[in-house]
């Protein structure tokens, strides 16, 4: 059997990066300077460095939660509070935690709670329990919440649904010069907005890099260091983590490492990761020598739009531009043009039981991408973070039998 | 003689069978599962080999399926449960086919094509609706023995209508009926017909339709349903239960086909 690959070396950094981001959080909100603004993953996040706020996201704290499986045990306590175990478990787990007084932040960077919301801002691009997450908070607190109320469903992203989300943009303003004492200044926006531009244009950079067979990288390596895209956008420490793994992938390329060693079979993972099973399910599909190569959950922060010469404009185009914002028509052309480019042959759907959003089994997707594409499609229950409502055994069984159908289909 | 054993542990019971090159079933044993997976595929492969007056040491390959597969030392090597189901129904119906294995655990949709190869599959749901687990249930609940069901539902001239997904709810509904006065075969079959709604949910039915497991080997009233619903007909393997092991064998003969 080919050698397990390397560990990839930037994961240090990474570590590093990542420790500093919770640490100076933890420091901001300990000493009340810089404000900290609380955001969500897809949430105009630009718009609120650029205002000198401390940038937290509620939602990388939800899959750390999942990650370490503190979800599974903090989320009845949410349910028991009236929060129901059919919402967004990212929710349940993140409240859940919060009510019991734990984070994994403690035992990872020593740190005893989540950094107190100075401000709360959402985009409810992907779903509306962002804002019944936030709201929460903003009761407890008492502090301010504001946000987006975005367009769904889009096919095409018309002009009118970009000059209303810029609006509502402009209409954050007031509240977060208030809260940060801090003067709007639109060339601090674009140079936020460049720096994003450049941290996506590299992420991109990173997934597309997964193109080559064999794959330097999996879903499952993309998960864990997509973190700075997804948190430190809009900073420069993003844009050199970025420089340094593409660095280490061409140089795996260039050696011919694969993150799957005897890669066999290419698959895509649509939908949610399950977080608390990542290495049960890599360790899985590594042994069946397939790969997953692509994603649409790690395509989510490719902004393409972001423009510092046109900032409100581009950065409503991006945050309205993205698959869970758009009509299923986009969405399978989307995959389409995926799974060609990366040459994969068969598309695994998490039908992930609190997140209906971005589950996109439910309206017979895999029928029609199996039907019009040939390709072996197959839909895991589960869920993101409630490990209830997954089961090992099924998955495992579901899996296996997946790649032995693809095996008999190549023979 | 040259032959192959398959073995299925799974959830409730472990099957064996042992083939002859040309695939024909010489000996079968169905045995409960219990705790001790390795023991439960030990002694009915025994109970196969016995049956089928053969020695250990005749056989060139054990392969093994279900739930147990990786829990099994004599088995050289494992497929799923759903290979298994899905080469005995070809073994057996060599065309175009979907199989219905209704299993003590869980319930399976295979599509295979008229060359054999599988196109599509699908598992329930973590829920136990449908399986032989809520048969099992629902007897207990009626304080019935497990194998009176069939002729029960079979004598029925009535049907209760059961409407509800979950095994629990179910369970209420059912006594609603008991308190309306519904006969007890109306409630057995209302019990079938429930089991046949969860299966036909989880996919559509094409070409040729083949049941295989347990549930349908004790009762083939139930498949006698089965074929009313769809309007057509159902074809059984010979011995259902096994059809796991049978298949998982078969799989282990090929394996072992010298090369041409």
């Amino acid at each position: 059997m080919p050698d397990a690959p390397p560990p990839i070396k930037a994961t240090k950094k990474m570590k590093e990066l990542m420790a500093g981001h919770f640490l100076g959080l933890d420091q901001a909100a300990r000493e009340g300077r810089p404000k900290v603004a609380w955001c969500t993953s897809v949430g105009p996040a630009e718009l609120l460095h650029a205002m000198g706020f401390a940038v937290y996201y509620p939602e990388n704290h939800g899959a750390l939660l999942g990650a370490t499986r503190m979800a599974t045990e903090v989320i009845p306590t949410a349910n028991a509070a009236g929060y129901s175990p059919d919402i967004c478990s990212y929710l349940t787990a993140d409240v859940g935690a919060f009510l019991k007084g734990v984070t994994p932040l403690t035992q990872a960077y020593g740190i005893a709670t989540v950094p107190k919301a100075d401000v709360l801002v959402f985009n409810t691009n992907q779903c509306r329990d962002v804002e019944d997450w936030f709201a929460f908070y903003a009761r407890h607190w008492n502090v301010p919440i504001v946000g987006v109320r975005s367009h769904r469903g889009l096919g095409e992203v018309k002009s009118h649904h970009v000059a209303d989300v810029v609006a509502q943009f402009k209409d954050l303003i007031p509240t977060l010069e208030r809260v940060s004492g801090n003067k709007f200044d639109l060339d601090r926006l674009r140079e936020t907005v460049r720096l994003s531009k450049e941290c996506t244009l590299r992420w991109r950079r990173v997934l597309e890099l997964a193109s080559r067979t064999p794959s330097p990288m999996t879903f499952f390596d993309h998960t864990i260091h997509m973190a700075p895209a997804v948190v430190l956008r809009g900073l420069p420490e993003a844009v050199e983590y970025y420089d340094l793994l593409l660095a280490e992938m061409d140089q795996r390329i260039a050696d011919g490492v694969a993150a799957v060693p005897g890669e066999r079979h290419r698959l895509y993972w649509e939908g949610m990761p399950v977080w608390g099973r990542l290495r049960m399910l890599s360790d899985l599909l590594s042994e069946a020598k397939a790969a997953v190569v692509a994603s649409t959950y790690c395509n989510s922060w490719i902004f393409d739009a972001f423009d510092e010469r046109d900032p409100f404009e581009s950065m409503a185009r991006a945050y309205l531009e993205l698959f869970i914002v758009r009509d299923d028509e986009y969405k399978e052309r989307y995959i389409h043009q995926w799974v060609e480019r990366f040459g994969v042959k068969g598309v695994i759907f998490h039908d992930a039981k609190t997140c209906p959003n971005n589950s996109n089994n439910r309206y017979a997707m895999p029928q029609r991408l199996a039907r019009n594409l040939g390709l072996s499609t197959l839909v895991l229950n589960g869920d993101l973070n409630d490990l209830r409502l997954f089961s090992d055994e099924q998955a495992k069984t579901n899996l296996e039998a997946f790649v032995e159908q693809m095996e008999e289909l190549a023979a | 003689m040259k032959l192959a054993a398959g073995i299925d542990i799974g959830a409730a019971a472990t099957k064996a069978a042992v083939l002859d090159p040309s695939g024909r079933l010489l000996g079968g044993a169905v045995l409960r599962t219990g705790v001790d997976f390795a023991l439960a595929g030990a002694r009915a492969l025994d109970e196969a080999l016995a049956q089928a007056g053969a020695r250990p040491e005749e056989l060139t390959a054990v392969f093994a399926c279900g739930y147990g597969r990786k829990n099994l030392p004599l088995a050289s090597e494992t497929r799923t449960e759903i290979a298994a189901h899905a080469a005995a129904a070809y073994h057996f119906f060599p065309r175009a086919l979907t199989v219905i294995d209704i299993g003590g655990q869980d319930n399976k949709i295979i599509k295979v094509n008229a060359q054999g190869q599988r196109l599509d599959f699908k598992m329930n749901r973590k829920c136990a609706a449908g399986t032989g687990a809520f048969l099992e249930e629902m007897a207990l609940r009626l304080d019935l023995p497990l194998e009176s069901m069939d002729s029960l539902a079979r004598q029925a001239e009535d049907e209760a209508r059961l409407g509800a997904f979950c095994t629990v709810f179910t369970a209420t509904e059912v006594l609603g009926k008991i308190r309306e006065g519904a006969p007890l075969s109306a409630l057995v079959k209302g019990l079938f017909r429930s089991v046949i709604k969860r299966v036909l949910e989880m996919d559509s039915i094409e070409g040729a339709v083949v049941m295989t497991g347990g549930v349908v080997a004790h009762n083939p009233y139930l498949v006698e349903m089965m074929a009313q619903e769809l309007g057509r007909e159902v074809l059984t393997p010979p011995q259902p239960q096994l059809a796991g092991a049978i298949g998982v064998a078969l799989i282990a003969l090929r394996s072992h086909e010298p090369a041409r």
